[in-house]
Order: C-alpha cells, then sequence, then structure tokens
C-alpha cells in the first residue's frame, strides 16, 4: 500500500486575484480561442460517444429566498450540446438561477422559484414530475470538490448509481467509463480502493465530475468548477469541458472571463438577477450590443 | 534580527515593561493553580478507590452472588455477580431503546425539522430534559409502572428509567455531530438524484457514525453509574437474574446497599463494586476515544 497522497492545497489560492481583468489591455484582443483539447491522452478518448443532448430553456424564470428576490424573470435558452457562459458581478444571481434548473434551489429553506425551466418540451417545474428524476437528467458539479470522505475513489464514483439505485449492469465497466471520460482513469486506476478524499484538489473535481457522468446525464451545470482550483488543475477541466460537450448540454457560472472566454460556445451576462444579454461568446467579449456588458468585460465593474 | 545601531531609544519603547511581566506571571500562575486543584479530588478518587477497592478483588468476588450473609467473616458475605450482570442487562435493555429513538429524533431535527417551532420545541424539552435530576425519572417510572399498575420492582422498569436518563444525552450529542456533516455532501448527494431518505443513509449516517459512537458511549456510562433511577424501580436483590421482569440488582444499588452496612468486610465489598464501575466506565470511555479519533468529524 502506498501512503495516501497529501492534498495539493489549491484552495488558498485566491480564485477572486485571477478573475480579474486588467482595465488597461483595452487594445489588446482579450479573446483567446479555445485551445484544443490535446492532452487529453488517446487512451482517454473513446469513451466519449457523441450524443445528442437536450436544450434547457427558462422562461421568465423567478427565484425567491423568502420574499427577497433573487432572480427577476428571466428567458434564456442553453442549446444542445453547446457550453454556456454565465458571467456577471456577485450576487446577481447566477448560481441560483442555475440552480433552479435542477430544482436544489428549493431545498434551501424558505426558497422557492417561478416560471418555467423546459427540458426539451418537459416542464421541470410539472406537478406531475418527480425532483429526483429530474436530478438524474441534470447533473451538478459544484464549487468545492466535495467527494463523499466515507467512501473510496470507485466508491465515489458508484454512489451516483447506488444512490439512484441503479445497481444492474457492469457496475465495473460504468465506473471505468465515467472516469475515463472525466480524464481521470490512468491517475487513479490503480488506486479505486483508496479515498477519494486522499486525491488533489484538481483530481477530486474531476472524481466529482465522473461521480454526475456515471448517471448519464443529459446536461450538467457546473457552478464555478474552478475557483478553488489551481491553473494546471482548472486548464484539465477546461479541456474535459470541451470534450463533454459532445454528449451533454453544458452549463458553467464562472467569474473569470478568460475562462468564459476560453471555454463556452455562448455567453450571457447577468446583473441583479436580469438578464443584460446572450450571444456568441466571441461577440460578448469584443462586440457586445449592451454598454453594461461592455463595461463588464472590460473590467469597469464587478 | 539585530537591532539598529543607535537604538537604544527604540528598544526602550519595544520592551516588555515590568508590571506587564508580573501580571503575566500572576495570570498564568493563577490558571495552573486551578488546574491542580481541580485535579486534587480525581486524583484522589482513583487512588482510594485503588487502595480499598483492589483488596477485595479475587475471582470469586466476580464469580459469585452476594449471599446476604453480612454478619459473619468476609468469605461468606459473596461477591458482586448478580451486580455486575444486572447492570450490564438494565443498561443494555435501556441502550437498545434509547439509541435508536434518540438518533432517530436527532435525524429529525436536523434534516427533517431544521427551523419549524415544533423543532425548536422539542429541542427546548430535550434540553430540559438534559438537566432533569436522575432520581425523577426514577420517581416518574415508579408513580406509572409501579404505583399506577400495583405490581413490584422490575429490572425492565430501571432500564426504562434509564432509557429517559439516556434519550436527551443521545439526541443532544447526536443532533450536534449530524449538523457537523458538511451540507455540500448532502447538496452532491441530492443532485445525483438520490432520494432524501437514501442520502440520510447512505451519506450522511455513515459520515456522522464515529462521532455518535462516541456520544452514545458517554450516555451509556453515565446511565450504568446511576442509583437513584433504580433504586425503586429495578429494587435491590441478591441472586443473579436473566429475567427483566424480576427483581435485578445493580452496582450502584449494590454499592449504596453495602455502604449502609455496619459490617466492615460488607462497606469493603462496596469499594471494590465501586472499582469494579469505574473500571467498566473507563473502559467505555476509551472505546469512545479511539473510535472519536478514527473520526473526520468528532
Amino acid at each position: 500500500m502506498t501512503s495516501p497522497r497529501p492534498t495539493t492545497n489549491v484552495a488558498d489560492a485566491d480564485p477572486e486575484a485571477r478573475s480579474e481583468l486588467e482595465p488597461s489591455s483595452e487594445s489588446t484582443p482579450r479573446l483567446v480561442p479555445p485551445p484544443a483539447p490535446a492532452s487529453v491522452p488517446d487512451s482517454e478518448r473513446g469513451a466519449l460517444e457523441s450524443k445528442r443532448g437536450v436544450s434547457v430553456r427558462l422562461e421568465q424564470l423567478r427565484a425567491f429566498y423568502g420574499a427577497a428576490e433573487q432572480v427577476k424573470g428571466l428567458d434564456l435558452e442553453f442549446r444542445p450540446n453547446e457550453v454556456t457562459a454565465i458571467i456577471g458581478p456577485s450576487g446577481c444571481g447566477k448560481s441560483t438561477m442555475v440552480r433552479c434548473i435542477n430544482r436544489m434551489h428549493e431545498e434551501i429553506p424558505g426558497a422557492r422559484a417561478e416560471g418555467r425551466v423546459m427540458l426539451d418540451d418537459l416542464d421541470v417545474y410539472d406537478s406531475s414530475v418527480d425532483v429526483v428524476a429530474v436530478r438524474r437528467a441534470i447533473g451538478m458539479v459544484f464549487q468545492k470538490p466535495n467527494p463523499f470522505p466515507t467512501m473510496s475513489v470507485f466508491d465515489n464514483v458508484a454512489s451516483g448509481l447506488r444512490l439512484t439505485s441503479q445497481r444492474g449492469g457492469d457496475l465495473r465497466g460504468k465506473v471505468e467509463a465515467a472516469l475515463r471520460s472525466a480524464g481521470l482513469w490512468g491517475e487513479v486506476s490503480d488506486r479505486l480502493d483508496e479515498p477519494g478524499a486522499g486525491l488533489s484538489g484538481g483530481q477530486q473535481q474531476r472524481l466529482c465530475i465522473a461521480r454526475s457522468l456515471a448517471v448519464d446525464p443529459e446536461v450538467i451545470l457546473m457552478d464555478e468548477p474552478c475557483s478553488a482550483l489551481d491553473p494546471i488543475a482548472t486548464l484539465k477541466i477546461e479541456e474535459l469541458i470541451a470534450e463533454l460537450k459532445r454528449r451533454v448540454t453544458i452549463v458553467i457560472v464562472t467569474h473569470n472571463m478568460q475562462q468564459a472566454a476560453r471555454v463556452a460556445d455562448r455567453t450571457a451576462f447577468m446583473l441583479d438577477g436580469k438578464l443584460v444579454e446572450v450571444g456568441p461568446t466571441q461577440e460578448i467579449f469584443t462586440n457586445p450590443n449592451d454598454s453594461r456588458t461592455e463595461e463588464y468585460v472590460t473590467g469597469k465593474f464587478g | 534580527m539585530s537591532a539598529p545601531s543607535g537604538s537604544s531609544d527604540l528598544l526602550g519603547r519595544f520592551a516588555v515593561s515590568p508590571a506587564r511581566r508580573r501580571r503575566d506571571s500572576l495570570a498564568r500562575g493563577s490558571i495552573l493553580a486551578a488546574t491542580l486543584i481541580a485535579l486534587v479530588p480525581l486524583v484522589l478518587i482513583i487512588y482510594y478507590l485503588l487502595l480499598k477497592g483492589l483488596g477485595s478483588w479475587s475471582s470469586s468476588f466476580f464469580t459469585t452472588d452476594p449471599t446476604g450473609n453480612t454478619f459473619f467473616k468476609s468469605s461468606s458475605i459473596g461477591g458482586i455477580k448478580s451486580a455486575i450482570l444486572g447492570t450490564v442487562e438494565i443498561v443494555a435493555l435501556a441502550s437498545v431503546i434509547a439509541v435508536p429513538i434518540g438518533i432517530g429524533v436527532a435525524v429529525w431535527l436536523v434534516e427533517y425539522g431544521r427551523d419549524s417551532w415544533f423543532a425548536h420545541t422539542v429541542r427546548f424539552f430535550v434540553d430540559v430534559l438534559t438537566g432533569v435530576p436522575s432520581i425523577v425519572f426514577g420517581l416518574f417510572i415508579y408513580i406509572v409502572l409501579i404505583v399506577g399498575t400495583g405490581s413490584t420492582y422490575a429490572g425492565y422498569k430501571g432500564a426504562f428509567a434509564l432509557t429517559l436518563l439516556m434519550l436527551p444525552v443521545v439526541i443532544r450529542s447526536a443532533e450536534v455531530v449530524l449538523l457537523l456533516v458538511p451540507g455540500a455532501l448532502r447538496e452532491s448527494a441530492l443532485a445525483l438524484g438520490a432520494p432524501r431518505w437514501r442520502v440520510i443513509f447512505s451519506i450522511v449516517l455513515p459520515t456522522a457514525l464515529p462521532g455518535m459512537v462516541t456520544g452514545v458511549l458517554l450516555a451509556i456510562a453515565r446511565a450504568a453509574g446511576e442509583t437513584a433511577p433504580l433504586l425503586f424501580t429495578a429494587g435491590a436483590t441478591l441472586k443473579t437474574s436473566f429475567g427483566l421482569g424480576s427483581f435485578m440488582n445493580s452496582l450502584p444499588v449494590q454499592i449504596y446497599s453495602d455502604v449502609t452496612s455496619p459490617t466492615a468486610s460488607v462497606e469493603h465489598r462496596a469499594w471494590g463494586a465501586a472499582l469494579t464501575l469505574v473500571v467498566m466506565i473507563l473502559i467505555l470511555n476509551l472505546i469512545a476515544r479511539v473510535v472519536a479519533r478514527r473520526s473526520r468529524l468528532a
């Protein structure tokens, strides 16, 4: 047995520091084209079959915490097999809006949502819809990597299947496929029995992605998935996102505008609970329609 | 760090004043003294227990029942077998009832009740129960199950009294540990599409388990040492009994009746029984510590 590797302490890195943009670089082109996913080894590929994702459409979505309205009537579509980034200053309702999509918002005491969230033709807020089924179809990756501390690497990935009573079939095969899809198989295949919490921060986050992939969702929501990670781990997650969109629809909330520019096909800018504008990422960053968007992406506020 | 040259003024400004030095040593000295004073009775108790109790320990001490024969020489008074077994039986029954119910209440408070008025009411009454003197639980069972039914003492009635005593301790300790389980774990399990009961059974309880074991063992240790709730519920008897419906001896009650005896050898047996009880509780505490050390949360 090898001793568990010390966890790289990446949580100390200040995510805000990296998300700042220098307002002086007006003339330099801001948009960096998304890098080709070069460092995913060939052995890791192939697990990702292309598949048509589903579209997610928000119709007049409003979200409340008690009496306070945090999302104030939002219409927005996330297209199938695309990555849509949500940007906006802290407290503008990005995370709340994303948590409404898989109905996690209502888990907070006193919180509720109004309006419709259409998964293709299905309103996930319809009274006949089982919230548990919604969450199986819409996976979620959180800000801080949160593998289950009592479980091994293997059990963490298998937990998605076990917790949702999908025990049947080839559990080992499904776990391996999910780990390959998350680009983690090569790093952990020889220590599947070690605690998931013993991996490095970036590996833990990819473990969490593998965990949500194992249930085979149609959509993956990512709420600032890299803000607790160092730049190298961040790059790996971004490459993974580019791979994953071949079979799922991805919504990613980010404070880091370069990250939005690198990974997203389309970008939505939110302010004070409302959508300011949405469009192809390049347009939002280089030629936005709204002056507030321009001010935000050029670092004049936020 | 080397002081820059010509810095005598600077040194004066940064030097610790003699008055502060005195205050510092006075404060340190008094808290050290408080610690030592608190240690004195603890050390003395253990010292006397070993001094007086070890002498009465022998193999027959643990393997024979008390004879009730208290006016003859020490060899004929018997041991404390019925008291040890009675304590184990009563406490085991009390735990079997109190632990599942207590953990159930704690799970409800943390996972479902949360901030509702009913949850706050439950917490308030649990706190009140924690402070109720143990003899009141004994009295309650006495009134309800003995006077109320017109029957006699029984082991299970003693166990019920201890159950009431243990419940608030189990509930409070389990609640504290369950609250320590990070909300992010519940969220990520829910977001995977797990039903809430599965999240509780597969994620929350396993994560909290070591801490809950510690709380349960401490509650058991506390119940095992109680005399008052057993005196007029389980009664006192000589013979070993395995029927929880009959009179049942227990270590604290045995100690109580032995200490009040005028015979020196019987009084000596009380010391031996007291030492036995303390050793049993010490073992439980050690188990609790070992479990807690392996826990990530406690």
